[in-house]
């Protein structure tokens, strides 16, 4: 449902990255996301960072919406509505392999801790990085890759997602991360037959699964997904190809 | 036993996609086709893109939703490649927005080229300047635009009614006159929602359409109205969670009805629910057809 709720505590990240935590009571799973909105500012889907009582987003800024919430100091209201989505079945097997790249990682740090299962957090460079404290904490084993080579293993996630799986044997990879970086780690998975949970993103209107403007063929990203397996996934035509922009646009993907 | 017809057209089940829900690309179209409506209503699309209005666009609010999406759309070119994929699954029902009879005409042949088995005007929205509830409580326009259409297509053409009017009736009566093949009533209720905290509206349009279990009431009473004045079919909207609240609507006179909201609520499945459990309704008290429970309640 929505609410307001008061920022209790920010945390930063990054250079360009801050997380931001409050008080809401609603049951949330790792995986799921929330609508968030202040005045100023167009309303974004923002996965959860943290699922318990306290709870907390992500934010990079890469544009005025993600600048108005850096904004943000203590004390202050936001509002928020959710929460929405499929989130990760962590129960579906015992062996299992994280990974995150760039902001994304913020959306698999629930299932790290959940879980406690190895972990792969992946970024431009070092200075890119985020969560690898917290990870570090709850992962049985923490990898970094940087594309750079600035930190960890010298390239990025599906490379070192290869180096791992062939050292140890995973059933099935979560992970959240850009579109070409899950569109690869996707097919690494079809070819080293190991199952998969994707969180992917696309320009949602409603966030609950009237609209119909976030679909990925026939599958709302905001209610099937945001997570979706595998099986779903090999359905997809539009996964790593195309988007639909606000107007229903089919556009290609970069 | 759920066979229904709107005038002319049958349809295998009573209750359809109501035009703004999951209903922008083709294989949405197809998979709520397949998920026990009896047709899908498309979003309402105008002669270009259109983004809508900026987010916040939509929220949840005691008893249904309030929405501003401003009429999101591809436009009426592109729409042909989702028209391509979904008309040939079922019956898809094109809803059109325009301004002016030769606008909604223009659109109205493209869509009964692209395999429409019917248009449904939208002179409804209450969320667009210029365009909806703007042009639609004016009796002697809604006439216009419908006697317009009629003429440019030979489909069925529905005219879809807000319930933002004291005059709901004689609009219904103008759709009729002007040729109009069948009432669509209600669209969402006009309203607004205000944060305390922020002390602002909303949504960015400032302004809603309020639509769930809070308006069902609203557009039952509009039916019953509507019944009393047209011959015309009437699909009843606005509501619709369950067998219970379709019941209403037939009962008040409409053949069909569409459901929007709950593809949130209670999901996809909503249809076959609602489908197996006012069949067991409708064996339970001697309900044959679905024809035999229209308009009882005027009896």
């Amino acid at each position: 449902m929505s609410d307001s709720v008061r920022i209790v505590g920010i945390l930063d990240n990054a250079h360009d990255t801050k997380t931001f935590e409050f008080q809401w009571d609603e049951k949330a799973s790792p995986g799921q996301f929330i609508m968030v909105w202040v005045p100023g500012m167009e309303e974004i889907p923002m996965s959860l960072s943290k699922t318990d009582r306290i709870k907390s987003i992500t934010v990079k800024k890469i544009g005025k919406d993600t600048q108005k919430l850096h904004e943000l100091s203590l004390g202050d209201p936001i509002r928020i509505r959710g929460p929405y989505g499929k989130g990760f079945d962590l129960r579906k097997s015992k062996n299992m392999l994280l990974v995150g790249g760039g902001v994304g990682t913020a959306a698999i740090i629930p299932a790290v801790k959940e879980t406690g299962a190895d972990t792969i957090i992946a970024a431009r460079t070092d200075r890119d990085i985020i969560m690898d404290e917290v990870a570090g904490r709850y992962a049985k084993n923490l990898w970094i890759a940087t594309d750079d080579g600035s930190r960890g293993f010298h390239g990025n996630a599906v490379q070192l997602m290869r180096e791992k799986a062939s050292e140890n044997k995973y059933e099935m990879v979560l992970a959240c991360g850009p579109e070409i970086m899950q569109y690869h780690l996707y097919n690494a998975c079809v070819e080293l037959g190991m199952d998969c949970q994707l969180s992917l993103e696309r320009h949602m209107k409603c966030g609950a699964g009237v609209c119909g403007c976030c679909v990925m063929d026939d599958l709302r990203v905001c209610k099937d997904g945001p997570v979706l397996t595998k099986e779903q996934i090999s359905k997809i035509k539009d996964f790593g190809v195309s988007k639909r922009d606000e107007c229903g646009r089919i556009v290609k993907l970069g | 036993m759920l066979v229904t017809s709107v005038g002319k057209m049958r349809l295998e089940k009573p209750g359809m996609v109501a035009s703004g829900v999951m209903d922008e690309t083709g294989p949405s179209m197809v998979r709520m086709l397949r998920s026990g409506a009896g047709a899908v209503v498309t979003k309402s699309i105008g002669s270009e893109p259109n983004p809508g209005h900026p987010n916040p666009v939509f929220t949840e609010l005691k008893g249904g939703y309030i929405n501003a999406m401003g009429l999101p759309n591809p436009g009426i070119e592109l729409f042909g490649k989702e028209m391509e994929i979904a008309a040939k699954n079922g019956n898809i029902i094109g809803s059109i927005y325009g301004s002016s009879p030769e606008e909604f005409s223009a659109l109205a042949v493209k869509m009964e080229r692209y395999g429409a088995a019917a248009v449904e005007l939208n002179l409804s929205c209450p969320n667009a300047a210029g365009y909806g509830m703007e042009i639609g409580t004016d009796p002697s326009v809604v006439g216009s635009i419908v006697s317009a259409v009629k003429s440019a297509v030979s489909i069925p053409v529905w005219t879809k009614l807000t319930p933002n009017t004291h005059m709901i009736k004689d609009l219904a009566m103008a759709v009729q006159d002007a040729g109009g093949d069948a009432v669509v009533a209600i669209n969402t209720v006009k309203a607004m929602v205000i944060s305390p905290m922020f002390g602002k509206p909303i949504l960015s349009n400032k302004f809603g359409g309020l639509s769930g279990p809070a308006i069902r009431s609203i557009g039952v009473r509009a039916v019953f109205e509507i019944r009393t004045v047209v011959d015309i079919p009437i699909i009843g909207v606005g509501g619709i969670s369950d067998w219970k609240d379709a019941a209403q609507y037939l009962m008040a006179g409409a053949c069909a009805f569409q459901i929007g909201s709950a593809v949130g609520t209670k999901g996809i499945e909503v249809f076959d629910t609602i489908n197996s459990e006012l069949e067991r309704f409708m064996k339970d008290y001697g309900y044959s057809s679905i024809s035999k429970m229209v308009g009882v309640a005027h009896e």
